[in-house]
């Protein structure tokens, strides 16, 4: 369950290292140059307005043109409603929802017609499009700027939701996104965008639904996503000094989730805590905790374990945001609790 | 402003009357067969607005896109899908165009165009400009329809689409029918403009005030706005005015309605008009008239048979079409 397709070319990989953002932008380029299909809007997405607030799209509207790439108004449910429209007739639409939380402006369209259109048709019509949006606290951007909110789509049948946490997977899984018959949800986490991670093979695809065993290890399975693998791997790392052995898995795709991967990992290990950044209630960990509690009941160790935000909005002043995020000493705490708290 | 140029051949008038028919039927069948207790469905009705779908559809080809709403089963007979599969869909069953998956307020039928029949006020303008969007980029000369109702003008997508379509001169008919009634709302309690069509000005579009019930006007309306979007000159926003003969849902007793006005409108009921001009003005004879009227009763014994004689889907479809294959 190891991510193969990067193991498998070695050789071809360079030295340099490579931003996520990067990544995507490498993504949406090699997909367009090889499908003229492929559409992409959303606000300030072309050249001329700097492709995009952080520039992710930058160069695709001077390559392929100003109908292939198109800046939007600040209409979120337009935005939408013209990416699934314009795949209902044959094409494939990447629209960007600069942020997450703008989401929720278009929640009619994402949620009521893309992840439902196949069903209510009977089949005979689909929606591929991407819908490609950023989120994640640590900008003192306040509370409208930077939730999670991938449990509220993972919720809704019909859209799948990913959230690369490298360059690779952001490739990847992008690529696997555009390639998808149905709608899926990409979230960028913002504050890893200009993080270096190694670079990948030209072409290189993530199947949606798998996840990566980023680390093996015997006492704790961790799971997590996006931005936070780097904090698990900080705990992983605290864990180690302990002596316990933190198997890590990157979950990569939230819904459908890989409950295969993630379910031998814990019945491996006999421990399991899932680490994300939405806030603990109602949110991704809870579904997992659920699976694995019903499908691992009496082999566990230990209850299964949720680290994530506290229940509260994410707050502006610095010092508060700092503590409403998850970081490696708390992951670290829990998983630590549950290896000493309620071993055999 | 409309410019009153496009004039209906003889021919179209009658193919016109002959949509309207099988409409006008569909409709009473339907709330014969919910009444009868052989359905139950959510239905809306929408008898007294034929004249919109009828005048809209002879001006369109089965490859210009639809998209309609929950009261939008007379634009989807209109724009051609077949009646068989209209009742066995509305009926649940799995020969219906969804494999009964969608039911009444869900049709779809992409080999007549009708790409999206959405439950949601106001929703089906978003996704029609998408529709415009993809015929623009493939200069297929398609265009796309939206239809919705009065109360939809007050919701954010409305605002959007229109600007949307205008800022990037969309081949997409918004085609409102003001129907007077947001569901049990009186149209003035809800909207300060007493034109909907004033509001295209907001967005740089052609803006058509119609009266939705005059054969002959929402003709000329519906073929200026398709020969605007195939020439590459943008959107148009069609206000057809007409009125609904019944509450808001099937069971709706339309106690808030005024019950002057809608005597006046029942009055001044556009089937028997149109009909009797036909005929006054020699275009059509009684007998053809009534040989549509047959027709139509026809075709529905044999759909509502078909469809309530036909089999559920299997509970295997339960979970088919969530997802397609991937790639």
């Amino acid at each position: 369950m190891s991510d193969t397709l990067l193991a498998e070319k070695p050789a071809e990989k360079t030295a340099k290292p490579i931003t996520v953002l990067e990544a995507l932008n490498q993504a949406l380029a090699d997909a367009m140059a090889e499908d003229d299909t492929i559409l992409v809007l959303g606000e300030d997405v072309a050249d001329p307005e700097e492709g995009g607030v952080t520039g992710v799209t930058r160069g695709l509207s001077t390559r392929f043109g100003d109908k292939r790439v198109r800046s939007t108004p600040i209409s979120e449910q337009a935005i939408i409603g013209a990416a699934i429209g314009a795949s209902l007739a044959g094409y494939k639409p990447v629209a960007e929802i600069m942020l997450m939380n703008f989401t929720t402006v278009a929640m009619d369209m994402i949620v009521n017609h893309a992840a439902k259109l196949r069903y209510m048709s009977g089949g005979q019509t689909n929606v591929p499009i991407v819908i490609r949006t950023m989120t994640g606290a640590g900008f003192s951007t306040g509370g409208q700027h930077a939730d999670f909110l991938e449990a509220w789509f993972a919720h809704t049948a019909g859209i799948k939701v990913v959230i690369p946490s490298n360059s690779a997977d952001a490739y990847g899984l992008m690529r696997s996104a555009i390639d998808d018959p149905d709608p899926v949800l990409f979230v960028e986490n913002m504050p890893n965008y200009w993080t270096p991670y190694p670079r990948f093979d030209p072409g290189h695809r993530v199947p949606i639904g798998k996840a990566r065993v980023a680390a093996e290890g015997s006492d704790i399975t961790i799971v997590s996503y996006a931005r936070m693998m780097n904090e698990a791997q900080g705990a992983a790392a605290r864990l180690a000094e302990s002596g316990i052995s933190v198997e890590l898995i990157d979950l990569r795709t939230i819904a459908p989730w890989d409950q295969e991967t993630v379910l031998a990992s814990v019945a491996k290990t006999g421990r399991c805590l899932v680490v994300h950044e939405a806030v603990v209630p109602f949110g991704v960990g809870a579904e997992i905790a659920a699976v694995v509690s019903e499908k691992l009941f009496g082999k566990l160790k230990a209850p299964v374990g949720r680290v994530g935000a506290p229940f509260n909005p994410v707050p502006f002043s610095k010092p508060l945001e700092d503590a409403h995020i998850p970081n490696a000493a708390r992951i670290a705490d829990a998983a630590l609790a549950l290896v000493k708290g309620h071993s055999n | 402003m409309l410019t009153n140029s496009h004039h209906p051949d003889a021919a179209t008038q009658v193919e016109m009357f002959r949509r309207m028919a099988l409409l006008k039927a569909n409709d009473e069948r339907s709330r014969k067969v919910v009444t009868a207790g052989r359905l139950a469905i959510p239905y809306y009705s929408y008898r007294g607005q034929e004249v919109i779908p009828a005048a809209m559809s002879v001006n369109l080809t089965d490859q210009d896109y639809l998209c309609t709403i929950y009261r939008g089963i007379h634009d989807v007979i209109a724009k051609g899908t077949p009646l068989k599969a209209v009742w066995a869909e509305i009926a649940g069953r799995v020969n219906g165009t969804c494999k009964g998956k969608g039911g009444p307020m869900h049709l779809t039928y992409p080999s007549k165009g009708v790409m999206v029949t959405t439950g949601i006020v106001g929703s089906s303008m978003p996704i029609a400009n998408g529709l415009a969007w993809a015929a623009q980029l493939s200069g297929d000369g398609r265009v796309a329809v939206a239809t919705f109702g009065d109360g939809a003008s007050n919701i954010g997508a409305f605002h959007e689409s229109l600007n949307l379509a205008s800022v990037w001169k969309l081949p997409v008919i918004f085609l409102c029918s003001n129907n007077r009634w947001g569901e049990h709302t009186a149209y003035g309690k809800t909207t300060p403009v007493a034109r909907i069509s004033d509001r295209a000005a907001a967005y740089g579009m052609a803006g058509i005030h119609v009266d939705g019930n005059d054969p002959l006007a929402m003709y000329a309306a519906a073929r200026e706005a398709v020969e605007r979007a195939r020439a590459g000159e943008g959107p148009t926003l069609i206000e057809a005015m007409t009125f609904r003969f019944h509450g808001h849902v099937f069971g709706d007793a339309d106690r808030y309605m005024d019950k002057a006005e809608k005597a006046k409108w029942v009055a001044a009921d556009p089937y028997p008009a149109f009909r009797a001009r036909l005929i006054a003005e020699g275009l059509a004879s009684e007998e053809t008239l009534a040989g549509f009227e047959a027709d139509a009763e026809a075709q529905l014994d044999e759909a509502v048979e078909y469809a309530l004689g036909a089999e559920f889907p299997g509970l295997e479809e339960l979970s088919t079409d969530v997802f397609g294959e991937a790639a």
